[in-house]
């Protein structure tokens, strides 16, 4: 019982931390990228239409390969995921359209196409196939029990969520791509005048951090339900838990691998412990956002300036703009 | 002269739209290891001309020379690559970062290590005499501090023009002394550097050249040795104009605020305002004086009402006597509450007796204007909120460094800043767009704000036009206790002296007058009295016709020698 729940927590917690240090790079660029959750949908569709390829391209499917359908599904996620994020891209940083507008509609745009797309042209026949070869952990720990399960019973994604934080945190915090990543964020007339590429920065941040994003509603299809699409439209609300996340972690990844765990235990709370009541269970699903809430009052009480959201979050920028 | 041209600009013109050119055919030559002064009025096109130099504008036609060669700057880093940096006016640091972190921003082709970087930062610190904590993050520093960073990452990229853009408008008088110091040092170094300002006896004393604009022309530009302040005052101005401040002694002078023992806490819990007493009267001008950062923001914002006081009484002697009860009061109860507070007299001086009379008849004497009041009102305004305490007729025009951040709203236009103070006024449910519009073309004319018209947003115009504006709205009020904080930073000539005549003019109209100031000769000059703050407490009010800017300077760093403050 512990063990699932336990497993159950982290894989549910990994869906979230991809979106959240998406969303977190993002929003270090100075953009408030609202469309994190629609761009997990078509992350998936991505992820899904190429697994699909290949699993239709052979002839016993039995034989799939685990590294291909990692590649496969990572790749696609990645493609699609930073489409979506080039169209905000566009209208945020080229043609400064309002931020918050521009996300809201990318994640109903992303949304509405994934139900589309999912629906239509994407064959799902060899999913659950490829699903359970996606979900493989390492060898040692197959079939074990206890905490060697809960720490090395994963799938890939699992850890890549945890390298792609550490290696976020570690750029952002010692490298001077991070330093100038984090001053456009803070102050980007600053950034600019000090001979930062404002723009290309932006770019990328928003391209790879949408990409990221979308690992997380593949592996929530692929690894997480095996290749089920039922309860496909949980992810746009996993994206919105990523987005809360950001703020429950001050915008740093590394207390993000922690807090996506915690939100992932207190979101699956609901499922596991069985016997609680309906509104019981919908008290528990709302915790997150409520720790969320108390969380901002914390820091802006506290006033420490390190633990505020980036200055210039949600600003459009021109520079012959006074 | 015998020295090589590092920098020139060769016919640069610069429009902003379609009718406003910054620039104007400017041709304009810089010498290595000279220090070069850009003296011009307010919107003459002197930050506009530099910005160009530095990356952030482009020019609409003409060349820039680096050493001979034509080069195309088209962003900061730009010219960076051409070795030329800006210290721009508003800071352009990254607040949660520490010293070395800013410096360190933007840097290319070499390994990030912090560490290196500081070492050179030291390094170069000791060469040209700065002090600095290059582990402190730019929110706890002083605004000198922040300049030094601002210098040090030009320095760290190899700048060897230099631009300052009015690097001493916030600065304290020991303070500039040490900046010239520096940079003294760096063009004995070989740096050339280039200062905009409008602060003629800092031209004269840093300065081997000028070079004046005007309305976006170049003038002239002359050795400083071979000119005098008068003489660039014409070119700049372009007429003569009148420099005297015209103070008139104080004239019937009546108490209007009394603080006593007032002391405000900031949020750190350290007095702020420490236990300060004086009183203002109407008719003079009462000046304070301190180093930034001694208490004047939160004294001033304490009168206000805009910041809580941990204790001490602020008494204010509203202005009622001898005016009519129709003037302020309109509704029976209250003038009846007042009447049994025996407030009222009639024209002849006796006292009124309300006990006799019916509500009508009581109704038709207040609105004929023959009750007047016996004496000035007493209040006080420890419960009042500010709303109250503003239409008490106590109003504050605070100047912040960044101007727009408090008192006006950006992205609104001159129109509707006004209606800010004027919404409430009006039964419709409607605004009245009327009077505001009214009041804005008013300020506009009157004050010469440089506008292309009323329904410009604020933040388009230039610094001194947004003060006239902020300025201009507070003394449209009808004051009888005006604040006003560092009015004039920042500003050319000619507004900082219309600005002060407006101060003047309050002043013969009775109003009591605090006036924050930085510049001492302006605050000898403009005051009846002047208030010394240091390190929040009040170090001594002195007579500001007698007093000698060694004294006021001796009182400013009181209590600092004897360790109270920091």
């Amino acid at each position: 019982m512990t063990v699932t729940f336990l497993m159950s927590a982290i894989a549910i917690g990994t869906v979230l931390l991809f979106g959240c240090i998406g969303e977190t790079i993002t929003e270090k660029a100075g953009h408030l990228n609202l469309g994190i959750p629609g761009i997990m949908c078509t992350g998936t569709v991505g992820g899904c239409l190429f697994v699909s390829f290949y699993m239709n391209s052979l002839e016993v499917i039995e034989n799939a390969s685990w590294i291909i359908l990692i590649l496969s599904s990572v790749f696609g996620a990645f493609l699609f995921a930073s489409l979506t994020g080039a169209i905000y891209a566009v209208m945020t940083i080229t043609f400064r359209c309002n931020q918050n507008i521009t996300g809201l509609a990318i994640t109903i745009f992303g949304n509405g196409l994934t139900q589309f797309l999912m629906h239509s042209y994407v064959d799902k026949t060899n999913f659950s196939t490829a699903g359970k070869i996606i979900a493989k952990c390492l060898p040692f720990a197959d079939g074990s029990d206890g905490i060697v399960k809960v720490l090395f019973g994963h799938g890939f994604y699992v850890y890549l969520a945890i390298i792609i934080a550490l290696i976020t945190t570690f750029i952002f915090n010692r490298t001077k791509v991070g330093l100038n990543l984090r001053a456009i964020g803070e102050n980007t007339a600053t950034a600019d005048a000090m001979g930062v590429n404002i723009t290309l920065y932006k770019y990328v941040a928003i391209l790879i951090g949408s990409g990221i994003a979308g690992f997380g509603g593949v592996f929530y299809i692929m690894d997480y339900v095996k290749g089920s699409w039922e309860n496909a439209s949980t992810i746009e609300a996993f994206g919105w838990l990523a987005i809360a996340l950001v703020i429950f972690t001050l915008w740093k990844p590394n207390i993000s691998i922690i807090g996506s765990y915690l939100f992932g235990a207190l979101y699956i709370a609901a499922f596991v412990f069985g016997n609680i009541s309906f509104s019981g269970r919908e008290i528990l699903k709302m915790l997150p956002y409520v720790i969320t809430i108390v969380v901002l009052i914390v820091t802006s009480m506290m006033n420490k300036k390190e633990n505020q959201p980036p200055a210039s979050l949600g600003l459009s920028y021109f520079r012959e703009d006074r | 002269m015998n020295k090589t041209v590092i920098l020139q600009l060769k016919n640069i013109t610069k429009k902003f739209g379609t009718k406003v050119i910054a620039n104007n055919n400017v041709s304009l030559d810089v010498y290595k290891g000279e220090i070069l002064s850009i003296l011009g009025e307010n919107g003459c096109g002197k930050t506009t001309l530099m910005n160009m130099v530095a990356g952030i504008y482009y020019p609409d036609s003409g060349k820039i020379l680096i050493n001979g060669e034509e080069v195309i700057i088209r962003s900061p880093r730009d010219a960076f690559e051409h070795k030329i940096g800006m210290i721009h006016q508003h800071f352009k640091l990254i607040d949660i970062f520490s010293a070395a972190q800013n410096v360190a921003l933007g840097v290319e082709g070499e390994k990030f290590n912090l560490k290196e970087v500081n070492n050179r930062i030291k390094e170069m610190a000791k060469k040209y005499g700065f002090n600095i904590n290059l582990d402190k993050k730019i929110y706890e520093m002083s605004v000198s501090e922040k300049q030094t960073v601002e210098i040090l990452k030009v320095l760290y990229r190899g700048a060897d023009i230099l631009i300052l853009d009015e690097p001493t408008a916030v600065l304290t008088p020991q303070e500039i002394r040490s900046l010239f110091k520096v940079l003294s040092a760096m063009r004995d170094d070989g740096k050339s550097i280039i200062i905009i300002t409008h602060k003629l006896n800092e031209v004269m004393e840093i300065s081997d050249r000028v070079t004046v604009l005007r309305k976006g022309d170049h003038i002239a530009t002359v050795n400083t040795s071979e000119t005098s302040e008068k003489e660039l005052t014409e070119m700049m101005v372009g007429e003569k104009i009148d420099l005297n401040i015209n103070r008139t002694e104080p004239k019937n002078s009546k108490l209007r605020l009394s603080v006593s023992n007032l002391t405000v806490k900031n949020p750190d819990g350290y007095n702020v305002v420490d236990n300060v007493s004086f009183e203002a009267f109407g008719g003079e001008i009462l000046g304070i004086a301190g180093i930034a950062g001694s208490g004047q923001k939160e004294l001033l914002e304490a009168i206000a009402g805009l910041n809580n006081y941990e204790n001490g009484k602020l008494i204010y002697y509203h202005p009622k006597k001898n005016k009519p009860v129709s003037f302020f009061h309109k509704t029976y109860k209250r003038v009846m509450e007042l009447a049994n507070e025996n407030a009222f007299i009639d024209e002849k001086g006796n006292d009124i007796d309300f006990t006799k009379l019916t509500k009508k008849e009581i109704k038709e004497l207040v609105n004929s204007e023959k009750i007047i009041f016996k004496e000035d009102e007493v209040i006080d305004l420890k419960d009042k909120t500010p709303r109250e305490i503003r239409e008490l007729g106590i109003r504050l025009s605070f100047v912040p460094e960044d101007r727009l951040g408090m008192g006006l709203v950006g992205n609104m236009d001159i129109v509707d800043n006004m209606m800010l103070r004027s919404y409430r006024k009006g039964k419709s449910v409607f605004l009245d767009r009327k009077r505001p519009q009214d009041l804005a073309d008013r300020i506009i004319e009157e004050l010469k704000v440089n506008t292309p018209d009323s329904h410009t947003a604020v933040r388009k115009l230039s610094g001194g036009n947004v003060q006239k504006v902020l300025v201009g709205r507070e003394i449209a009020a009808a004051p009888a206790i005006l604040m006003t904080a560092y009015p004039v930073r920042g500003l050319d000539i000619n507004s900082s002296y219309t600005i002060y005549n407006l101060l003047n003019e309050q002043k013969q109209k009775g109003v009591s007058v605090i006036f924050v100031g930085e510049d001492l000769d302006v605050l000898m000059a403009l005051s009846d009295r002047i208030l010394v703050l240091s390190g929040g407490k009040v170090s001594g009010i002195v007579d500001a016709r007698t007093t000698t800017k060694d004294e006021i300077g001796l009182l400013m760093v009181q209590s600092k020698e004897n360790g109270v403050t920091e």
